[in-house]
Order: structure tokens, then C-alpha cells, then sequence
């Protein structure tokens, strides 16, 4: 069993999701840096740097479609190969969200900044931490970690809320304020939403694991 | 990618009936062509054209060419022989010789007196026997009956049989169609690992096989070539529409 032809295709197939999601983290860390440190030649980086992630796609795609059709995986092969084109749109869609990040950070860095940013970093380091876990837990196939990082969507979750009151408050508050607060608004919400798309890898991951379908299920 | 096999317009006949109609075909060097297609096709006729077995039947009537290297393997003054050397073929059921397993493997390098001396003639039935990955199996009891080993291994020992003849292409004629999925997976893996070395063509009525081991499929109908397509494209969009029925099974 030690050289199955299908063996070589699966390690292609994982080093290129690896290297996708490794690339997808990047992104985040490098467009929020670019937010919060006002450097705008970093957030263009992000917005060219999304090119290649949508190639990974594409790769990752075709060389999926091609395992499934010449090589006819089973069992764990097969929940492999599913789990891996599952998850690629999704990191690609994670990626496709912290361009828009980066695209705020070019229009806020030209504006006076609004407030200090502390809930926002504390929510892209809360998600980066997931995705990073997430990733690793798909590499080492572990669904214990992957159900722990599910449950950490909730403290993004919160996050947000805080931020959001705040934000509509200051909009209130003060309305020459409102185009800034939007943005950061949007920002808030894209990482939101990538907390969410981090659950969704983990519950792929837990497929992966244990052939177990938890997505909406209320016991994960 | 050089062309190892360059078959034009080939026709073929038993008697008054037409097997094969206008064949034209590039088999690349170092790739596995499959050939696939329904039962009475003509995928196997075809096969044997390509080192003429067929010249054993009577009333077998060949036109077209088959080019090996350039070389017509149909012109006057071939040499059989040497061609079938060059062109080794395995079948689908296992024939070994009523000899021991090394005999087997000897049998084609003694006759065709390619050993220097007695050790040279060991080295190559041990390559022979490596390259076909049965050699750890086989090692201990190199002079016990062929017929004592299990019918996967009986088949390797028969592609033992072909390279120990130094050939350039290997035809398979359904290589596993009689052999469990362990020892049909451990002959994929062989045809896999062969072709960095050799030309392989294969006849196969198992589409998945084909799929998996096979650069290039060809697909048979009543004796026509309908698709000749990179095996990737063939199962994921052929070009063909009678390709697309016969591989989903939608066949009536």
C-alpha cells in the first residue's frame, strides 16, 4: 500500500491547500497591519497578492476534479478530496475578505483617524488565531481542536457587537464622522464574517476526521 | 512528446468481415495508452496489430500502416521475431512455461542468446524479476513450479517474461481483468512505474483502470476509433458524445 498511485495526487492536492491557506493568512495579518499601522503600500500588496490566491483556486479546482475523476478515491481519500475542495473557496473567500480590508485601510489612511483601534485588533488577532488553528488541525487532523476553534466564534462574535454600538454611537454623535465609521463598520464585519468561515473549515475538518456531518447540527 | 507508434488508415479483416476500419493513431513513447471500448470492439485486434499476432490466423488481412520508429512493421523482410521482441505482450490470462519461476525468466534470454556467461544470465532474470516488482517475493524459490504462485503473481512473472527481453513497448491485453483488487492495484502500480522506461499499451474493460493509469485513452466502437483523447480530458469532458454515453453507463 506504500505507493498507490492516487498517494502522490493527495500529497499534491495537501501542499497546495497548505500553501493556499498559509497564503490566505498572510493576507489578513498583512491588511489589518495595513489598518492599523496606516500603511497603504502594504494594503495595495494585499490587493495584488489576491490574484494569486484566485490561481490557487483554480489549481486546486482542476487537480480535485481530475483525483475524483481518474483515480476514484475511497473512504478517507474520498473525504479528502471533498473536504479539500470545500475548503478551498472558503480560505479563498477569507482572502476575497481581507482585500475589502485592505481596500478600507486605503480609504481610512487618507482620513484623520477616528478613534484608537483596539476591539478591531483584538478581533482580526482572535480570527487570524483561528484560522492559524484551523489550518493546523486540517493538517494534523485533529477534531478535537477543530470543535474547540469553533466555539471561539463566539468571542468574535461579541467583539463585534461591542464594536458595532460603539461605531453607530459615534456616527450619532457626531455625523461628519459617518463615511470613516461605515468603513470601519464594513471592517469589523468582514472579520465577523471570517470567523464564520473559519467554523465552516473546522466542521469540514471534523467531516475529514470522523466522516461526521455537524454542520447545523446544535451538538458539535 | 515523440511519437513510438504511428498507425495510419489501418484496416483489418477476418475473411469478408471488417474488425477494424481506418485506424489512425499516434502512440506517444514512455506514456500508458489504454485502449477501451465494448465487448467485440476491436480494441484487441487492434492491440495485435501492433506486433502482428494476428499474422497466426489464416484468414487475417491487414492494410494501412503501422510505423515503430518509423520502420513499417508490415513491409516485406520484418523479422517477426525481433519485432515480437521489441513489442512484448502480456496477456489477460497468465501462461507461464511448465517451469520453475527462474526458467521462466530465462527461457527468452537463452534463446535469444543475450547473456555473456551464467551470472550474467542470473543478473538479468534478477532484474527482470525486480522490475516487475516480484523479485522479494519470488527470491527464495527462484527453482520451485511458476504454477505454485498466486494468480497476481503468475501475471508479473509474465511481465518479468517480456522485459527480460529488453523490449521498447509492452502491449497488456486485459493484464487484471482475472486478478483481485490487490494484485490488479499492485499491477497498476507496475504499469505506472514501467512506463518511465517503457511504451505501454493496454486493452482494458475496466474504465476506472484506464482512468488511473493511462496518459492517453483511446475508445473503440464496432471496430471505429470514435475519441483518441489525454485520459484527463476523456474523463472529465470527452469530445464525443457516444464517449461521454459509454463511459457514464448510459449504454443501450
Amino acid at each position: 500500500m506504500e505507493h498507490r498511485i492516487i498517494d502522490q495526487q493527495l500529497n499534491v492536492l495537501r501542499d497546495k491547500i497548505l500553501l493556499l491557506g498559509g497564503t490566505t493568512e498572510a493576507a489578513l495579518h498583512r491588511a489589518m497591519q495595513s489598518l492599523t499601522t496606516r500603511d497603504s503600500p502594504l494594503a495595495e500588496r494585499v490587493l495584488e497578492d489576491d490574484r494569486i490566491i484566485d490561481q490557487m483556486e483554480l489549481e486546486i479546482d482542476r487537480l480535485s476534479v481530475e483525483i475524483l475523476a481518474l483515480q476514484q478515491p475511497a473512504a478517507h481519500d474520498l473525504r479528502f478530496v471533498i473536504s479539500v475542495a470545500k475548503i478551498t473557496p472558503i480560505l479563498e473567500r477569507i482572502a476575497d475578505h481581507a482585500s475589502n480590508i485592505a481596500q478600507a485601510a486605503l480609504v481610512l489612511n487618507n482620513e484623520p483617524q477616528l478613534k484608537n483601534y483596539i476591539d478591531l485588533p483584538i478581533m482580526a488577532e482572535n480570527a487570524a488565531e483561528m484560522l492559524r488553528n484551523a489550518l493546523d488541525a486540517f493538517t494534523s487532523e485533529d477534531a478535537e481542536t477543530s470543535r474547540k476553534v469553533i466555539l471561539q466564534d463566539k468571542v468574535i462574535d461579541k467583539c463585534y457587537k461591542r464594536v458595532f454600538d460603539e461605531l453607530i454611537e459615534i456616527m450619532i454623535d457626531n455625523p461628519t464622522t459617518t463615511t470613516s465609521a461605515a468603513h470601519l463598520l464594513f471592517v469589523a464585519k468582514h472579520l465577523e464574517r471570517i470567523g464564520d468561515y473559519v467554523k465552516d473549515i473546522c466542521e469540514l475538518n471534523v467531516y475529514l476526521t470522523e466522516a461526521a456531518f455537524i454542520k447545523h447540527s446544535p451538538k458539535i | 512528446m515523440q511519437s513510438k507508434i504511428s498507425i495510419s488508415n489501418l484496416n483489418f479483416y477476418y475473411g469478408k468481415d471488417q474488425a477494424l476500419h481506418d485506424i489512425t493513431l499516434e502512440i506517444p513513447e514512455r506514456q500508458v495508452v489504454a485502449f477501451i471500448g465494448p465487448s467485440g470492439c476491436g480494441k484487441s485486434t487492434f492491440l495485435r496489430t501492433l506486433n502482428r499476432m494476428n499474422d497466426t490466423i489464416p484468414i487475417a488481412k491487414v492494410d494501412g500502416t503501422v510505423l515503430i520508429d518509423g520502420k513499417d512493421i508490415y513491409s516485406n523482410g520484418t523479422d517477426v521475431v525481433a519485432l515480437r521482441r521489441k513489442v512484448g505482450m502480456v496477456f489477460q490470462k497468465s501462461n507461464p512455461f511448465p517451469k520453475s519461476i527462474f526458467e521462466n525468466v530465462a527461457y527468452g534470454i537463452r534463446i535469444n542468446q543475450m547473456h555473456k556467461n551464467k551470472a550474467d544470465l542470473h543478473e538479468q532474470v534478477e532484474k527482470a524479476l525486480y522490475d516487475a516488482a516480484l523479485w522479494d517475493e519470488v527470491k527464495d524459490r527462484l527453482t520451485t513450479s511458476a504454477f505454485g504462485l498466486s494468480g497476481g503473481q503468475q501475471q508479473r512473472l509474465c511481465i518479468a517474461r517480456a522485459l527480460a527481453v529488453q523490449p521498447e513497448v509492452i502491449l497488456m491485453d486485459e493484464p487484471a481483468s482475472a486478478l483481485d483488487p490487490i494484485a490488479t492495484q499492485k499491477i497498476e502500480e507496475l504499469i505506472v512505474e514501467l512506463k518511465k522506461r517503457y511504451t505501454i499499451v493496454i486493452v482494458t474493460h475496466n474504465m476506472q483502470q484506464a482512468a488511473r493509469v493511462s496518459d492517453k485513452t483511446a475508445f473503440f466502437m464496432l471496430g471505429k476509433l470514435v475519441e483518441f483523447n489525454a485520459t484527463q480530458k476523456m474523463f472529465t469532458n470527452p469530445d464525443e458524445k457516444l464517449t461521454e454515453d459509454y463511459i457514464t453507463g448510459r449504454f443501450g
